[in-house]
């Protein structure tokens, strides 16, 4: 447990860790459709998982214990353009998911994180570096000029991210089927085009 | 024979994964560019999912001009699924293919319907074409097998069965609809027995091939379908679950015959039938 959430850890197998804001579809026990997560930890043989329990499937997952099967397919779609000079990365709730393992490919950068309680802003022990503010309005009123701008949360601080800084790179979610560009019920408009969030991001440019 | 249900692939994202089939069925075609319907799209329920895409597709002229080139250089057999609002919509967008196999989308849940009957608009589009013909029936008919009676008459050269039923999920602390469409289509393993029984009374009532579809998920659901007389069948949301089902399941229909004592797919077609004598087709 990371406050509220669940730190899900699984041998990796043959699987790569890929990019930091690329996911991986997890398939919850006794469930339809599998579930998109970005990769949160990326230790050596393992893949960890920040999951929030807010329905049936990420209540599965979350309730799986050590010696379980787990399906796992990805990593999938584009991750963040590791390109940049000054990097902030800016997290919202459980769109801190993929931040600690990006802090760590990026050498522990500056971070912003925003949490609606300060329960779930224990989950701000992933990253001793962070600034935490439980105040959504507040996050994005920091200063972020001059900074290489990454940021993974809800809608809303995402369009306001993009208010403040431009060129930031995004981390965007939907509720998806398979992940890998075959249902279309990822798509969402964005600047009056359609983009499959699984295929074209989840990481968009602003 | 192993097909994708249509808009449950995209075989030009993933062709290793098409490669697995025998047949492609693209996503439905419609004489316009659609975007598709708004979010929020797709909703796990408790023994299947909805989806509420909405057709989504690049329209006819691109179709033609740029995906089914590239889907051709995939080297598998081709079935183009073609939607619209009219019968002459369907009609002439099947005058415009060639070298395919024709799937009309007679029942999508998540448009507006054309005023004709699926036989008006399978009578339109033998008229315009004389590739084969599939006509895909929605399950969500009090009596499918006098719909599948009709459009063999009016000149269909086989069936798919079965599309999505209308459906609505609620969200959990808001008792609002989840889909941004409210309603969608109803997939997965719970419309199983709904396909069998579809199939089950198409094949007493017409004499035409039948494609079975309806939360597949493994061999034995194959058999299934093949027993009350699918001669072919198409996966759909297990795709979403598992890329690599067509391989998988491949295998369990070997181990499955083997089981049961049949030496193959076409011992088993059409096997419910037999000795099931009082039972209505219907």
């Amino acid at each position: 447990m990371v406050g509220l959430y669940t730190l899900l850890r699984v041998e990796r197998g043959g699987l790569e860790a890929g990019v930091p804001g690329q996911f991986f579809m997890l398939s919850p026990p006794g469930r339809v459709l599998p579930r998109p997560m970005s990769l949160c930890l990326a230790p050596p043989g393992e893949l960890g998982f920040l999951l929030d329990p807010i329905g049936p499937g990420t209540r599965a997952l979350c309730a799986l214990v050590p010696g379980d099967e787990l399906h796992v397919f990805g990593p999938l779609g584009n991750g963040f353009d590791l390109r940049v000079e000054r990097p902030l990365l800016v997290g919202g709730g459980i769109g801190i998911a993929p931040l600690p393992y990006l802090s760590e490919v990026l050498g522990a950068p500056p971070v912003v994180l925003g949490f609606r309680s300060d329960a779930h802003a224990e989950a701000a022990a992933l990253l001793p570096q962070a600034e935490v503010v439980v105040d959504p309005i507040l996050v994005t009123s920091c200063c972020l000029e001059g900074h290489d701008v990454l940021a993974c949360g809800p809608e809303p601080m995402l369009h306001a991210v993009r208010e403040l800084v431009p060129d930031a790179q995004l981390a965007w979610e939907a509720p998806m089927a398979c992940g890998y560009g075959a249902c279309y019920g990822c798509a969402v408009e964005i600047d009056g085009e359609w983009k499959r969030l699984c295929v074209e991001g989840p990481v968009l440019a602003a | 024979m192993l097909l994708n249900a249509s808009g449950c692939l995209d075989a030009l994202t993933a062709p290793e994964v098409a490669r697995q089939l025998d047949a492609f069925v693209t996503k439905t075609v419609t004489p316009l560019p659609r975007p598709g319907n708004a979010p929020t799209r797709i909703v796990e329920t408790g023994a299947g999912m909805l989806n509420s895409i909405g057709l989504a597709n690049p329209g006819r002229d691109r179709f033609l001009a740029d995906s089914l080139p590239r889907l051709r250089e995939l080297g598998l057999p081709l079935w183009v699924s073609v939607g619209g609002f009219s019968a002459g919509d369907y009609a002439e967008t099947c005058e415009r293919l060639d070298g395919v196999t024709i799937e009309l989308n007679l029942s999508c849940p998540n448009v507006d319907e054309a005023p004709e009957s699926a036989a008006e608009i399978v009578a339109a589009c033998r008229r315009a074409t004389e590739l084969p013909l599939y006509a895909k029936l929605s399950p969500a008919s009090w009596d499918i097998a006098e719909v599948a009676r009709a459009v063999e008459a009016a000149g269909a050269d086989g069936l798919s069965l079965v599309n999505t039923m209308r459906g609505l999920a609620l969200d959990q602390a808001t008792l609002q609809p989840v889909l941004g469409t409210a309603t969608g289509g109803y997939s997965g393993p719970a419309l199983r027995p709904i396909a069998l029984a579809a199939v089950f009374a198409c094949h007493r009532a017409t004499a035409l091939p039948i494609v079975g579809m309806g939360g597949v998920t493994s061999g034995r659901d194959v058999l299934e379908l093949v027993g009350v007389g699918a001669s072919d069948v198409a996966l759909g949301t297990i795709f979403f679950a598992d890329p690599d089902s067509p391989a998988r399941i491949r295998a369990e229909i070997d181990t499955e015959l083997d089981r049961l004592g049949f030496d193959s797919l076409d011992s088993v077609r059409g096997v419910a039938h037999v000795g099931g004598s009082v039972l209505s087709g219907r």
